[in-house]
């Protein structure tokens, strides 16, 4: 329930998210909200009806799995102002974590109720996870506990747990590269962690982007080494205008010297753009898309 | 000196011609023709870009051309301008063709825009394709970023700013506000205007950049000797050329010794001035392909008007001003009449040696035009026939 790394802004929001979850926690069972109606017949039968469900002992007794039914609210619904989820949805959706999904739930009943009966719920927090990564977007799993009463009489409970994330931006993936059988063996190598610089076997010259002949000497006998991934930026872009498929604008594109010799180009990953400058020293870093894994540059 | 320039023909420059591409480009090579005293039955040869979509054979058709001795198409992008111009001028002094009609239509704005990544260069199974695998996927992948890559480094070099590359706009724009064939007549801009438009690819602006257009321009060459005898003064080609540097890539040649530079028009520099006989000096007007501000700089050393890196100083004092000694673009260039790939630059080139332009330089001479830069690229000397 900590923050893990990140930059200070991430961290601060984590931090809010934290605080106001151990307050909450602290706080234990919210105010009871009663129930609008008792447990009444005309909502068994619709109930079961709807389930197809006949077992006799219906409408004398209510089914357990309608315990949540009692204490809906209605087409217009409010939550006791010191209602936990209520609280944890406030902060969440205020440090950008905007989404909601229901991930599970577990419901245990103690009896059978009765028509009559009129319930009230309370709830508390039980815990709060996060940041967490997950297929949906960073996220927070925010878990409840919430116990039904008839009077003094605790009657059922349902552990109720969400996932509040960041929707994850719609992107479409980086355009692929086209591969020729001169340059297959430099995106082998991306998807090795190698970067690959073409060598000439015959005369030794290094060259990027790689072909089938040596401009020096004319072999038709290319290989490889494999560059340090130790670089410095010879010139950049700040892209803004218009939208690039995979990418997030801005984004930063340099054009880097590797040690070896030779430059390349690629997206430089996490930076301030306003902290970029001819002759900042990078190193590589291989990002996944598709099929293929695209060299990228971070600041060392 | 065997050819001549004896037509020009263009549509309105627009955002949405309402028209397909090719009735455009039949429309620009009808008025180029009749602006030359000449018949679509004369036309025995027809040139255009790669990148045009409008066959030769479709606009001969057209047209009611009945035959062609030659056609031809230039590859490039913007880079193939002034190269149809050669081509046209190589096939009257071979005798190949007579009467040779250059040609670019598209409806470049309200249909396929340049301006936007060009997702399907990327993927094209070619060797063009595989030249771009080393920057598209990274995320570079329009005009501008390709060239704010080589003017960071151009600023970084020799300290141009981008108050240096907005002068070239403001130029532009004051140009194209006095002439009413420009999009942006009537509209010219303050450096501060180009200073605060949005980024497009740092370091360019917004107004580094040129416009997306509609519209077709049409150029008529033909031998010197029968232009004498046609509607128009002819406008001479004194010198035309093609050039592709060491290490060449279109718009990302960034893996040579020096990137601050465009050596492909430092060449093509160098066979204008000796086939024209004379050099920078003599040059009353420059047409030079104004896509992105940062290249206009860079031209003015690779064609010798200035030295390496001086640039921001030759145009600092208004050099290249209607009333400079440079003038430079008069019609506005593509920031400020329209981008029709640089055929509209040599249209201009031919009224400043007709002394037929709205924005009319006195007493021109000589023309030097320049064709799309950052790709193997082309240029023209025109002259005023003597």
């Amino acid at each position: 329930m900590s923050a893990t790394s990140g930059s200070s802004a991430e961290t601060s929001a984590a931090d809010r998210i934290t605080a106001v979850a151990d307050r909450l926690r602290a706080a234990g069972e919210c105010t009871p909200r009663p129930a609008r109606d008792p447990v009444n017949e005309p909502m068994i039968n619709n109930w079961t009806e709807a389930l197809g469900d006949r077992n006799p002992a219906y409408p004398a007794v209510a089914p357990p799995a309608m315990i949540q039914v009692w204490t809906m609210g209605g087409l217009h619904p409010e939550r006791s102002e010191d209602d936990p989820l209520g609280g944890m949805v406030e902060i969440l959706d205020a440090t950008g974590y905007t989404s909601v999904v229901a991930t599970n739930s577990e419901q245990t009943y103690h009896r059978h109720l009765k028509p009559g009966e009129r319930l009230a719920v309370t709830s508390r927090l039980e815990e709060v996870v996060g940041p967490k990564q997950t297929a949906l977007g960073e996220g927070w799993f925010v878990t409840t506990r919430s116990t039904w009463w008839s009077g003094d009489e605790p009657v059922g409970e349902m552990m109720f747990r969400v996932l509040k994330f960041k929707p994850k931006p719609a992107t479409q993936a980086s355009v692929p590269p086209m591969v020729s059988r001169d340059t297959a063996f430099f995106w082998d190598g991306t998807k090795l962690g190698e970067l690959r610089i073409q060598k000439c076997a015959a005369c030794g010259a290094l060259r990027h982007p790689p072909g089938p002949m040596c401009p020096r000497c004319n072999a038709l006998d290319p290989t490889h080494i494999v560059s340090s991934g130790l670089g410095e930026v010879y010139s950049y872009v700040v892209h803004h205008h218009p939208q690039v498929p995979g990418k997030q604008t801005p984004f930063v594109i340099a054009l880097v010297e590797l040690e070896e010799g030779v430059r390349m180009l690629g997206e430089l990953l996490d930076v301030d753009p306003e902290q970029v400058k001819v002759g900042l020293p990078v190193r590589v870093r291989f990002v996944p898309s598709g099929e293929f894994a695209l060299p990228a540059w971070e600041v060392r | 000196m065997t050819a001549a320039i004896a037509g020009i023909g263009a549509t309105e420059f627009s955002k949405d011609s309402g028209r397909s591409e090719l009735r455009l480009a039949v429309e620009a090579v009808t008025a180029a023709l009749a602006d030359a005293g000449l018949k679509p039955s004369d036309v025995d040869g027809l040139v255009s870009f790669t990148m045009d979509s409008n066959a030769e054979i479709a606009v001969a058709r057209e047209l009611g051309v009945p035959e062609l001795t030659f056609f031809s198409r230039i590859n490039y992008g913007g880079g193939a301008a002034c190269a149809t111009v050669q081509q046209a001028a190589m096939a009257v002094a071979t005798g190949t063709a007579e009467v040779v009609v250059c040609y670019r239509a598209f409806n470049e704005r309200s249909g396929h825009r340049f301006g936007q990544f060009a997702t399907a260069a990327a993927t094209m199974p070619t060797s063009s394709g595989v030249d771009n695998s080393w920057s598209y996927p990274m995320g570079l992948g329009t005009p501008a970023s390709t060239v704010a890559m080589v003017a960071r480094r151009y600023m970084h070099e020799f300290g141009a700013t981008s108050e240096d590359f907005g002068r070239v706009a403001v130029t532009m724009r004051e140009h194209a506000a006095t002439n009413p064939n420009a999009w942006f007549h009537g509209r010219p801009i303050t450096l501060a205007d180009h200073q605060s438009s949005r980024w497009i690819t740092e370091p360019l602006h917004l107004l580094d950049c040129c416009q997306e257009s509609d519209g077709a321009v049409a150029i008529v060459v033909t031998s010197v000797a029968r232009a004498r005898d046609l509607a128009q003064p002819a406008a001479v080609v004194s010198a035309s050329a093609q050039g592709s540097s060491s290490d060449q890539y279109v718009m990302s040649s960034y893996y040579r010794d020096d990137i601050a530079r465009l050596p492909e028009m430092g060449l093509v520099g160098r066979q204008l001035w000796r086939q024209a006989g004379f050099g920078p000096d003599e040059i009353d007007v420059a047409v030079l392909y104004d896509h992105f501000t940062p290249y206009v700089l860079i031209q003015l050393e690779e064609l010798g008007f200035c030295g390496r890196g001086e640039a921001k100083e030759f145009i600092a004092d208004g050099r290249i001003g209607l009333t400079g000694t440079l003038p430079l673009n008069p019609h506005g260039g593509q920031l400020g009449e329209a981008y029709i790939h640089g055929m509209n630059g040599i249209a201009e080139a031919v009224r400043q040696i007709r002394g037929s332009s709205v924005n009319q330089v006195r007493g021109v001479e000589n023309v030097v035009v320049t064709a799309g830069t950052g790709v193997p690229t082309s240029g023209l000397v025109l002259t005023r026939d003597r």
